[in-house]
């Protein structure tokens, strides 16, 4: 029995292999890692955990069932409230949510609530069980714009109710940024992410790929030439951004987007995959969130010399604290306090270095952090051959530009009601990124639930049909 | 899975095919385009909608055969199927958002250099359908890379065909072709459209600001998803950074910065290059010249 005030550690890859390679980091609990790890958890009536969860799962009943060795109840438990808890397990960031309240943690290490989560849905995807569909179908349609957490959430929720859902994907394969974004190293694709969504639609949703709401068809036509008696948008964030300094267009800089959309739902990692990726020598990667963390450790295992450039300090990192960890384990270079002022190019247009300038931090801004300020003569240049921009997103307005009556904010996010997902049109609710700007796949599953059940309340009000 | 109903060569390493794609036969316009995947894995490649049949749900593709993926498309045949096909992607020509009326005012010029025809084709055939006659240039290197001639001649006012080694139609670039309607044979246009290779629209762009023609250009840079996601596809127009795929790809060609867009579509030559050749090699590519690390 090891320290109870301490997590039960969690087998990793070792950095310097995993540095070179895109196999999973972490190997999650066993058996017997799991079962001391939920004996940690009191148990609390009151629990602050459950408080924490964007979606709610009834953390100390879950445990208490891996406590019993009922792993399969376990399950059970988690599934009635997440549809990708193999997902979640992995990617949400618990150090803020759940295991931020753990009462544990006051005194020592928090429960490690994510690595049980983890545990249970890869036992239970290991040993075939799914998470049980409706009894009866009450026949009425719905649509759900985007197969990400969003999505796939409301979908799922809708599916268990006894709707006749069908998810409409973009792109030629579901699973959104799981898909695109998330690289394979910290999600497999195989293994749990296209799992998952079979067990979304193994409660009958169906998924129907390559079609552009807004170019295919409009959500107008769904609702009137397609039966469908609402709509769910979890279209997800949209246009990369760029800072707009001189440079910015030469070949070798991307946005984290194109590169890890390259790499992951691309398969350009992959030596055989038909679509190129650019193999670089010295990457930068301007940012310092967790699609920044993911695009630079993409960079170092393609062999690359990888530096993260962010213009505050670690402190502020918006990751995730076991991303910035894993980055610096396997080699990253952080320049922190570092902000970009031009992109050097080569006289055949490619990039060659970057300037940038020191900063320092300031009184707090309307975010609350304390504001960057540049150093006056403080500019160096960093020799470089690839610039990758990790900076967030702006709405795709492919959707609220072809829908009438669908209300946008002035940071053109569409308006919707966090309660149940309600926007200004009727039939039509929305969540996620495409209502808050680029946020995580914990959040957007919440508003897909919060969606869920917005749209049940609206057609059960309304009568049968 | 989108089955292929015809597949032709139209000349020497162009193919054209009509493909069942009903929910983007029922949708698109003219100057949008399609993403297709030929197989499993494959890349994702961006074509301009040629024609479509809403009826029959079908689109009409054509393609150039440049690399490997394009390599392995035209051993496709009818029968067989494309893995994705997604769309209508980009905006519609702005042509069809005037009407019939403001559109018959306006004597249209369309340039179409090499597989650039192809795009042009479903433009010409929706103007002629608002009664619309425009005028078409259609340039090629050489006789034998011409395509679509008759398919033109039959929706087009005036077709005027050009190749640069003078083996068929009029001799030399299509900028001779518009320098000597416009100068020598009194023709007078009020817009230009202009589809072909990028080096080829910079060059119509010089000529026609010297004629003072308005000029529209349709872009084809590098892309993946098409949907405004990944900003491969940026161009600078009017010195601002624009998206071909979600604010294209038709652009006002006085304001592109062709010379930034052309060394843009330089990014993956290399790795490219070789993946053609590994393709066309096949099993004898891994020959050991030690050359390359294949």
């Amino acid at each position: 029995m090891g320290d109870v005030l301490k997590k039960v550690p969690v087998r990793e890859q070792d950095a310097k292999v995993r540095a070179a390679n895109f196999e999973e980091v972490c190997y999650g609990y066993n058996a017997e890692e799991a079962l001391e790890e939920a004996k940690r958890c009191i148990g609390c009536r009151n629990a602050q955990c459950v408080k924490g969860c964007p979606v709610a799962i009834d953390i100390p009943a879950f445990i208490g069932r891996v406590k019993e060795g009922d792993v399969e109840g376990a399950y059970q438990i988690i599934s009635a409230s997440s549809a990708l808890p193999a997902v979640c397990g992995r990617v949400c960031p618990q150090e803020s949510q759940c295991e931020g309240k753990c009462i544990r943690g006051i005194k020592g290490e928090p429960i490690s609530i994510g690595k049980l989560e983890r545990y249970v849905a890869d036992w239970a995807r290991e040993a075939g069980i799914r998470p049980e569909g409706a009894k009866e179908k009450n026949g009425k349609k719905v649509a759900v714009i985007g197969s990400g957490p969003a999505g796939l959430t409301c979908a799922g929720d809708l599916a268990k109710l006894g709707y006749d859902v069908t998810i409409f994907e973009a792109l030629h394969e579901p699973g959104g940024v799981l898909v695109y974004g998330i690289p394979e190293f910290r999600l497999p694709k195989e293994a749990v992410v296209k799992k998952e969504i079979e067990n979304v639609e193994a409660l009958g949703v169906k998924i129907e790929t390559n079609v552009i709401i807004g170019k295919s068809v409009t959500i107008d036509q769904l609702l009137t030439e397609e039966g469908f008696s609402a709509v769910f948008i979890g279209s997800g964030a949209g246009l990369p951004k760029f800072m707009g300094i001189p440079g910015e267009n030469a070949n070798g800089v991307f946005s984290a987007n194109e590169y890890l959309t390259r790499s992951n739902l691309m398969k350009a990692f992959r030596e055989d995959a038909p679509t190129p990726i650019m193999r670089s020598r010295k990457v930068a990667v301007v940012g310092g969130g967790n699609v920044a963390m993911d695009a630079a450790r993409t960079a170092l295992r393609l062999g690359a010399e990888v530096h993260i450039v962010y213009r505050r300090s670690e402190e502020e990192l918006p990751a995730r604290v076991e991303e910035v960890h894993h980055a610096k384990e396997e080699g990253i270079i952080f320049d922190l306090l570092t902000n970009p002022v031009e992109i050097l190019v080569d006289e055949k247009g490619w990039v060659k270095g970057m300037t940038c300038i020191r900063m320092e931090l300031g009184e707090p801004d309307s975010s609350g952090r304390r504001r960057p300020v540049a150093v006056p003569g403080s500019e160096f240049t960093l020799e470089l051959d690839t610039v990758i921009m990790a900076l967030g997103t702006s709405p795709n307005p492919l959707i609220s530009s072809t829908t009438k009556g669908l209300d946008v904010n002035k940071w053109k996010c569409i308006v919707a009601d966090e309660q149940n997902g309600q926007t200004s049109k009727e039939g039509v609710y929305a969540g996620g990124d495409a209502v808050t700007g680029a946020a995580t796949v914990i959040l957007a599953m919440g508003a897909g639930r919060a969606g869920a059940r917005g749209i049940d309340e609206y057609l059960s009000g309304k009568g049968g049909n | 899975m989108y089955q292929i109903l015809q597949a032709r060569e139209l000349t020497n390493n162009i193919w054209l095919m009509d493909v069942h794609a009903p929910r983007v036969a029922s949708s698109c316009l003219p100057g949008q385009f399609v993403i297709v995947r030929a197989g499993e894995d494959g890349e994702r490649i961006p074509l301009t909608i040629c024609d479509y049949d809403a009826e029959a749900g079908s689109i009409t593709i054509v393609f150039q055969v440049v690399g490997a993926s394009t390599y392995f498309m035209k051993s496709l045949k009818a029968g067989d199927s494309f893995h994705d096909v997604v769309g209508p992607l980009g905006c519609a020509s702005d042509l069809t958002k005037e009407t019939p009326e403001e559109l018959r005012k306006k004597r249209i010029l369309f340039v179409a250099g090499g597989v650039g025809t192809a795009p042009v084709y479903p433009q010409v055939k929706w103007l002629k359908k608002q009664g619309v006659m425009a005028d078409v240039i259609v340039g090629a290197k050489t006789k034998d890379l011409l395509i679509l001639e008759k398919e033109m001649e039959a929706v087009a006012g005036n077709l005027y065909v050009t190749t640069d080694d003078g083996s068929y139609g009029r001799s030399g670039m299509v900028t001779k072709t518009i320098q000597d309607l416009v100068c020598a044979e009194g023709k007078q246009y009020d817009l230009c459209i202009a589809i072909g290779p990028m080096i080829m629209m910079k060059f119509v762009c010089k000529m026609t600001k010297e004629l003072n023609i308005p000029t529209v250009v349709s872009l084809n840079p590098i892309m993946v998803d098409g949907t405004g996601m990944c900003g491969a596809c940026r161009v600078t127009v009017d010195g601002k950074v624009k998206f071909a795929c979600v604010d294209g790809p038709e652009f006002d060609g006085h304001l592109v910065n062709f010379d930034e867009a052309m060394q843009r579509q330089l990014l993956y030559k290399t790795q490219e290059g070789r993946a053609y050749l590994a393709a066309q090699e096949g099993d004898t590519h891994h020959g050991g010249c030690g050359m390359c690390e294949g």
